[in-house]
């Protein structure tokens, strides 16, 4: 059983608020250091439930520019290595699309 | 960590969450076990997130209205995580004279049983709602609906449990219930074996082969649903959407984003390569429904699209009740696509009987057995 896959409430240190928990990680959501770290002693230690409970990467870019940073704080503060994150799930479409154009799916215009 | 507690849980959906979190409130020991790596990554997660009562069979409405009147409302501060919870009607609309029976079929259904819903006419439908179409030419209207984020209900029960002092694990398969002395007594994963006093089969469709284990069969399926969110636009309404033809639902959650479900049509001959995975052709077809009852959302643009599934009960109602053949085993399963709504209900009913008090509704109708051959 992985530390991760024990959601025992336990071996994590008390939160104590750091220097730049106000730093904005998510900018399409506006989700901070602070909320992310913050989330993790709440118990949600995979990035697929950090999202869904912060928003983070849930914007319009759907995580492309932060997820890598939102992995590194969630790995620091669980003390594992973000090698034993797993990245959360892509979801179509890849652009946000008007709902005009995917409903009209490539034909002359409505 | 302890391999026994008082309740096992199998399943971390909502319905598993919301059990644990009233379960260890009352003092007891309970253990949940999740297959996934996350809380909440089936159903509870993917869902459109509607509070419901129109529209619910018959059996289910008591479920619905009390869950409406006495814990949605004070759901946020109970569980210190806001769950975006908006009481603001639900309207269920109609464009053609066909549409409209169904709908007065399912209002008179519902008024006979006491809650507050009634036929309006387009006119009316947009007062409540000035977005919608011309082509809307009446509706259903219950204004003590509304809706929630299901995503932050359930990880909001997952947060107060475990701080209350409730275990999870996650990555945790149950393979097998196992009998001791006639008892249900062991949950044995992949890895583990726990052993309790009683257990709670939550798992959605899962359930289904779990309960075999100890030779119960419920009779579902599964069933494959379709969510789509747009980007946020400025806030425009909160009442819960919903059709006759069924051709969407959804709403405006507090993010600014709208989240609408719906199908093609052709969820019962989908590949089904053991994840549940959008199809093409869908998104596409459920933004067309959307667009004719609200033409104004066609430049609003889609981020997100996703997939998840229901376990449709053969006579879509679940099943919430004991079994007679294996004592210490709790059914919780075949919500067939409106649990979210009833799930603090359900959360309440399941942590009475685990605990052994009379529950606080009369949950004959939900039993395991009640399933007869036609003839």
């Amino acid at each position: 059983m992985s530390n991760v896959n024990n959601r025992f409430k336990k071996d994590l240190d008390k939160f104590i608020t750091e220097f730049d928990d106000d730093l904005i990680i998510c900018r399409c959501e506006e989700v901070t250091k602070g909320e992310i770290r913050r989330a993790v002693h709440d118990g949600m230690y995979t990035l697929t439930e950090i999202r869904r409970y912060l928003r983070s990467g849930m914007g319009l870019c759907q995580g492309q520019t932060c997820q890598i940073l939102v992995k590194g704080i969630v790995a620091k503060e669980l003390g594992i290595s973000p090698m034993d994150l797993e990245p959360v799930i892509s979801r179509s479409p890849t652009r946000p699309i008007e709902m005009k154009v995917l409903g009209n799916e490539g034909k002359e215009a409505l | 960590m302890s391999h026994y507690a008082d309740v096992i849980v199998i399943g971390g959906g909502i319905i598993g969450n919301s059990t644990a979190y009233y379960l260890a409130k009352k003092g007891c020991s309970v253990l949940v076990l999740e297959k996934s790596d996350h809380m909440g990554n089936g159903g509870s997660g993917r869902n459109g997130g509607g509070v419901r009562q129109s529209g619910r069979d018959k059996r289910e409405l008591p479920l619905a209205m009390y869950g409406v009147k006495n814990l949605w409302p004070a759901l946020s501060d109970e569980l210190e995580t806001d769950v975006e919870y908006y009481q603001e009607g639900n309207l269920r609309l109609g464009k053609t004279d066909e549409h409209i029976k169904i709908l007065e079929c399912l209002t008179n259904d519902a008024a006979s049983l006491g809650l507050d819903v009634r036929m309006i006419e387009g006119i009316q439908a947009k007062e409540i709602c000035p977005y919608l179409s011309e082509e809307v030419i009446g509706a259903s209207w219950c204004p003590t609906d509304g809706h929630a984020n299901p995503m932050l209900a359930t990880l909001g029960y997952y947060r107060k449990a475990r701080q209350l002092g409730a275990r999870f694990v996650t990555g945790e398969e149950v393979i097998e219930i196992k009998k001791i002395k006639g008892k249900a007594r062991q949950v044995v994963t992949s890895e583990n074996c726990y052993e309790t006093e009683t257990i709670i089969l939550a798992a959605g469709y899962d359930s289904r082969k779990i309960a075999a284990t100890v030779g119960i069969n419920v009779p579902m399926l599964q069933s494959l649903l379709e969510v789509l969110v747009t980007e946020a636009q400025p806030p425009m309404f909160y009442q819960m959407l919903g059709t006759a033809a069924a051709d969407f639902y959804g709403h405006q959650s507090t993010h600014g984003s709208f989240v609408f479900g719906g199908s093609s049509g052709f969820e019962g001959v989908n590949k089904n390569n053991g994840t549940p995975v959008t199809n093409s052709i869908t998104a596409s077809c459920i933004c067309r429904g959307i667009m004719k009852y609200l033409p104004c959302l066609g430049d609003a643009k889609i981020v997100r699209t996703w997939a998840g599934w229901i376990d449709d009960c053969v006579d879509h109602v679940p099943v919430i009740s004991r079994v007679e053949e294996v004592p210490g085993l709790i059914l919780a399963c075949g919500f067939s696509g409106h649990g979210f709504g009833i799930s603090p209900t359900v959360g309440t009913l399941l942590s009475q009987m685990a605990v052994g008090e009379e529950t606080v509704l009369d949950i004959t109708d939900f039993r395991y057995d009640r399933f007869k051959a036609k003839i």
